[in-house]
């Protein structure tokens, strides 16, 4: 059976009654004229009535349908009477159903250009309930942590071991194969240099001197930013999204030291570790690249221990903890934080490690000012 | 009418080890508002999802129009699957998407309507869920009923030949959940769907089901299958008139 092109004609020679004349078969595939065009017909119609007559109609599906969706609402629109006439049993029952609740019309909101919705003062609004935020997460984790020196948190041994885990022995093998590389890079990048003036033995001075002070515990930070702040973060977006978080609180249990105290005290244990494995590997990497550049291992070592200094180790650790605590803060508060929909979920997370490498990066800078002017 | 749609051969569900339902065998016929009933843990949810081809079969098969289900391939199954819809326990929406967006989908990856077309559509099979002008809402900007009416809407969108619902009226009040009943029935008459629903409302069985069949938990088979209404006073089943008539009491004492 062939298919007929569908399309419908306005019979306006009656005063009283407008007929619909459906023609054709409306369905998948073939092209009709818009409802637009119906319209507009419509509008310039004086009759008080509408009848749809299905009389000459082929096949149908959901194109039809929503064809005369749109023509029943613009007739209740125009106070026009809708009746329909040798339509097909189907089609009657779908648009009962169909028109049997009036369309809901949203509220409206104002129609703006997105350079109308930028504005310098919403920035500095958003910028400060930012600040707000954060300083009062930061508060509220301040006193978890005074609950918890005086024994009174509630906060669980057992959650802060299996973290410890997620955060340190799960998150070895890619600490490893990171801090062995950075350590070959730094290595390339002073052989290089140093080799102008015949001093490649030196290259162990900047590999260890650069790992230790620097680029072991940034990796390191950076890593787990990406791999334990996000997981933290979506984990709490999930509890958030469960209602989990609210059944913590109604427990009348701080979600603050039952679910964020343990994590960062876990990143805060596990960092510090983390980096003294990184420092090691990295200046493995490091002995690497200069055993390739003809600096036998012996030199290396002894030209690298002469580097190894407690207060450029020290420097390292420091850092590592302060990195631990902002990473954890990043991570939890935007999961607390987080909307309760799967895609809120999913942007907490994002927030989550963006954050913290913000936070890693001007913490980095400001400490390395500060130790500059103590002259550590 | 009496046409079987949907053919359940020699099924059984496990787990692994733990079998969860053995030895189903019972035909849906075309039309039918099918329930599949029982207690909680009986594996309705279980059976269910081996329909729908989530989980596959320890044993046995699962034939929709004569065309077995796990014999065929994967295209065959994605092809099956494009003539049914499915309600989710929760909705299942995308919470990403506007309403619109989530009954955009499948019209836009299965069919060659216009973008213009789809638009419409979209307005209509909302309409008809009765949730017209609702296109740019979220799901998390509307009640849980109308979240399931949502789910109705994309389920519907390609006019299904059999539309699946997950305890359709879970969580719903009984207002809400008679709408919901309904409108399944409204649909079910004008678009001639088979429907195959779990449930354990007693209301939406006795109100819309014209055929059902009930899972024990006990003996970890079917006990029971036909019109629930006749079940209810004439099954021989006494756990099974029990669970219908809402008594109290154990069954093992009624057995013994």
């Amino acid at each position: 059976m062939s298919e007929q092109p569908p399309g419908f004609e306005l019979l306006t020679e009656d005063r009283e009654v407008a007929v619909l004349l459906l023609t054709g078969d409306w369905v998948q595939g073939q092209s009709h004229r818009d409802f637009h065009v119906l319209k507009d017909d419509l509008l310039g119609i004086t009759a008080s009535e509408l009848v749809v007559d299905g009389s000459q109609l082929g096949l149908w599906d959901s194109v039809l349908m929503a064809f005369l969706l749109q023509s029943f609402n613009q007739c209740r629109e125009d106070n026009i009477v809708f009746r329909t006439r040798a339509l097909p049993d189907g089609i009657e029952r779908l648009l009962d159903v169909a028109t049997a609740v009036p369309t809901h019309v949203p509220p409206s909101a104002p129609n703006k250009q997105w350079y109308e919705s930028f504005s310098p003062g919403s920035l500095v609004l958003e910028l400060w309930e930012s600040t707000v935020e954060s300083l009062a997460f930061i508060g509220e984790l301040g006193i978890a942590l005074w609950r918890l020196a005086l024994g009174k948190a509630n906060t669980r041994f057992s959650d802060f071991r299996t973290f410890c885990y997620q955060a340190g022995p799960d998150a070895f093998a890619i600490i490893s194969l990171t801090s062995v590389l950075v350590g070959m890079i730094l290595a390339y990048l002073g052989a290089v240099q140093l080799q102008q003036f015949g001093a490649e033995v030196y290259v162990a001075d900047l590999v260890v001197i650069g790992m230790l002070r620097e680029m072991g515990v940034l990796m390191a930070a950076i890593v787990m930013a990406g791999r334990t702040g996000a997981a933290y973060a979506a984990q709490l977006g999930t509890m958030q999204a469960n209602e989990e978080i609210d059944a913590i609180r109604t427990m009348g249990i701080s979600p603050m030291e039952f679910l964020v105290v343990p994590r960062m005290l876990a990143l805060v244990v596990a960092m510090p570790l983390l980096t003294l494995y990184a420092n090691l590997l990295g200046i493995i990497g490091g002995g690497i690249v200069s055993g390739g550049l003809g600096v036998t291992p012996l030199m290396y070592i002894s030209e690298g221990e002469t580097a190894l200094q407690l207060s450029h180790l020290s420097v390292g650790l420091i850092k590592s903890v302060v990195f631990g605590v902002l990473i954890a803060v990043a991570g939890c508060r935007s999961g607390i934080n987080s909307g309760r929909s799967s895609a809120a979920v999913g942007q907490a997370a994002t927030q989550a490690v963006v954050t913290a490498i913000v936070y890693l990066i001007v913490a980095d800078a400001a400490i390395n000012i500060l130790f500059q002017q103590v002259g550590i | 009418m009496s046409e079987p749609h949907i053919s359940i051969r020699d099924l059984t569900m496990a787990y692994g080890p733990s079998v969860i339902q053995r030895d189903l065998n019972f035909d849906i016929n075309k039309g039918d508002i099918f329930v599949i009933m029982g207690g909680s843990g009986c594996g309705k949810s279980t059976l269910l999802k081996h329909m729908l081809g989530l989980l596959d079969p320890a044993k046995g098969d699962i034939f929709y129009n004569d065309q077995s289900f796990f014999q065929a391939s994967m295209k065959q199954q994605d092809d099956m699957r494009q003539r049914w819809g499915i309600t989710y326990q929760s909705g299942g929406l995308f919470s990403a998407m506007t309403l619109a967006g989530n009954v955009n989908l499948p019209l836009q990856l299965y069919t060659q309507y216009s973008a213009s077309d789809r638009e419409d559509i979209i307005a209509y099979k909302l309409a008809l869920v009765g949730l017209g002008g609702y296109q740019n809402y979220y799901p998390s900007e509307i009640s849980g009923g109308m979240r399931k009416r949502a789910a109705l809407a994309r389920a519907i969108a390609l006019d299904p030949e059999i539309l699946f619902f997950d305890e359709p009226s879970a969580g719903l009040d009984p207002i809400s959940s008679r709408l919901l009943d309904e409108l399944i029935v409204q649909l079910q008459e004008s678009i001639g769907a088979t429907v195959v629903m779990v449930t354990h409302e007693l209301p939406s069985i006795f109100g819309i089901a014209s055929n059902s069949v009930y899972l024990d938990v006990n003996t970890k088979t079917m006990i029971a299958y036909g019109d629930p209404r006749e079940l209810r006073d004439h099954s021989e089943q006494p756990v099974v008139r029990q669970f219908l008539a809402r008594e109290s009491g154990s069954p093992q004492e009624e057995q013994a």
